[in-house]
């Protein structure tokens, strides 16, 4: 197992600790004059999301987590897990509601995600940071407003709600960056 | 960290610019009370150990190490009778990287022969606050175990490491599994002590350090015992530390080979002791006080800068 001393926590590193998987959202290294350095990380628990802080002393080694992702594709919802498929393989994953809580709204039928797995199982979803989207729900257009900035909101065939302009109407495909829920433009067909 | 292009600079061109005119402040500073600008070897072939200090290690065939400071050769112009001296020097430390650290950057150092702590404090205020506009006469002083007790934390001579623990949970500062004494009040020291400063605001002094943390100071025996040393912090970040210099060659070798010492319980090499500083101190360095300054952190206080990096032309990691 691949250990990292305290001055490689770095922020995006994936890291094992108390036998979980974690991510690092934040690293500090921390050294006082004359004293002793240590680092201090907040770290997103990959399976449950929670967000929690810890200190690593110069002497401490942290254990990489030795997790994989993986492009598949999105199948179905049983009611109670949500089933990726590897299109290469055909070998299928199933996650919980909570595991895939943050992305559910991103979440379409046959569209490629990235999966992460660990020890075998898959333990997290990252949606495309862009997706075209069809709108099913919003207010009717106003031709020609492309300069007030204004905005309404639009659900999107995935169920999630994001604000659009006012000429973009119902039925139309959007291209939105997942990572900020942002519309960016109309997809060209 | 800025997103831009990694070629590009992360210091603009405004903060290079404050940069270029902090260096000749300083060099008119000390031109005009007779201090010499030196210039010393920054590739070493020996180097004084320091406990929490990793050098950088050069190769054969140049080997050695790239200073951690400008101290042993300094020592050794006072000692060869060189008189009051600075530097600017470029200085390296491995593996120090964060928001205040960059493992290569720049300490203003400087020895003022038969001077005593007290002088030495005031010219290095005097410069600080030169440099960042503010008023000379307003830097306040507090001991390290003053400083300590009216942040809220626990006493630092005298409270066990039970309590110092207690404070840590009771402020849920997140712990390692094993700490010892020194570590826990280092943490203290950044997570509670350095916080109230800031709190404070502008030019604090600390005096009085434990005498297990006076690295290359002299002890005043007291009692209490306590190290002749300060640092100066502005805004709760630390800037300066200063020393009233050790000259006693045999307690300095001491002080070299625990530092080895310390290295080893760490698993790592000793590093071989510079003989020709010790034997400086053996001929007679004159009684003295010195300080180290970081040039960097002047810089981002005057900047009102987050990072180190925004100080830099180029930090480590776009090098």
């Amino acid at each position: 197992m691949a250990m990292l001393s305290h001055n490689q926590l770095k922020q995006g590193t994936k890291v094992l600790i108390d036998d979980l998987p974690w991510i690092i959202v934040k690293a500090d290294f921390v050294k006082p004059g004359k004293g002793q350095a240590f680092t201090k990380i907040k770290i997103k628990n990959l399976m449950d999301g929670r967000v929690i802080d810890r200190t690593f002393k110069s002497s401490d080694t942290v254990a990489k987590a030795e997790v994989m992702d993986k492009e598949m594709q999105y199948l179905y919802n049983d009611g109670e897990h949500y089933h990726f498929m590897d299109p290469d393989t055909y070998e299928q994953v199933a996650l919980s509601d909570t595991q895939v809580e943050e992305v559910k709204d991103w979440l379409k039928e046959q569209e490629t995600y990235e999966v992460t797995m660990w020890e075998g199982q898959a333990i997290n979803v990252m949606p495309p940071s862009h997706m075209i989207l069809t709108i099913t729900e919003c207010e009717p257009g106003i031709k020609g407003d492309t300069v007030s900035g204004a905005t309404k909101p639009a659900t999107l065939e995935t169920g999630k709600v994001v604000k659009v302009p006012l000429f973009v109407e119902e039925g139309e495909r959007i291209r939105v960056d997942t990572r900020t829920g942002e519309y960016m433009e109309r997809a060209k067909e | 960290m800025s997103d831009s292009a990694p070629w590009r600079p992360t210091a603009s061109i405004h903060a290079l610019r404050v940069r270029a005119a902090v260096l000749t402040q300083i060099r008119a500073f000390f031109a005009e009370r007779a201090v010499l600008e030196v210039e010393t070897p920054a590739l070493l072939q020996h180097i004084a150990p320091e406990s929490h200090i990793e050098p950088v290690a050069c190769a054969a065939p140049s080997s050695g190490w790239l200073r951690s400071s400008p101290e042993a050769c300094h020592k050794r112009l006072l000692a060869a009778g060189y008189g009051p001296l600075y530097e600017i020097a470029r200085v390296f430390r491995a593996g120090e990287s964060g928001a205040r650290h960059n493992p290569e950057f720049t300490l203003l150092e400087w020895y003022r022969p038969g001077w005593s702590l007290d002088q030495l404090m005031q010219e290095s205020v005097t410069l600080t606050a030169q440099i960042l506009q503010c008023p000379a006469d307003s830097a306040s002083r507090f001991t390290y175990q003053r400083a300590f007790l009216k942040s809220g934390c626990p006493d630092p001579l005298n409270a066990s490491t039970e309590e110092m623990r207690a404070v840590c949970a009771a402020r849920r500062l997140p712990l390692p599994d094993e700490t010892d004494r020194e570590w826990l009040l280092d943490y203290l020291q950044t997570e509670i002590m350095e916080p109230w400063l800031a709190q404070q605001g502008g030019l604090i002094l600390i005096t009085h350090f434990p005498p297990q943390r006076a690295a290359m100071a002299k002890i005043d025996p007291g009692p209490p015992a306590t190290a002749l040393r300060f640092e100066l912090y502005v805004d709760g970040v630390e800037l300066a530390n200063g020393y009233q210099e050790l000259t006693d060659a045999a307690e300095q070798r001491a002080r070299l080979e625990a530092a080895n010492q310390t290295r080893i319980t760490q698993k790592l090499a000793p590093l071989p002791i510079d003989e020709n500083f010790l034997a400086a101190l053996e001929a007679g360095m004159p009684e003295c006080a010195g300080v180290a300054l970081g040039l960097d952190r002047l810089l981002m206080r005057k900047l009102h800068a987050e990072r180190i990096d925004q100080t830099l032309a180029f930090p480590y990691d776009r090098t």
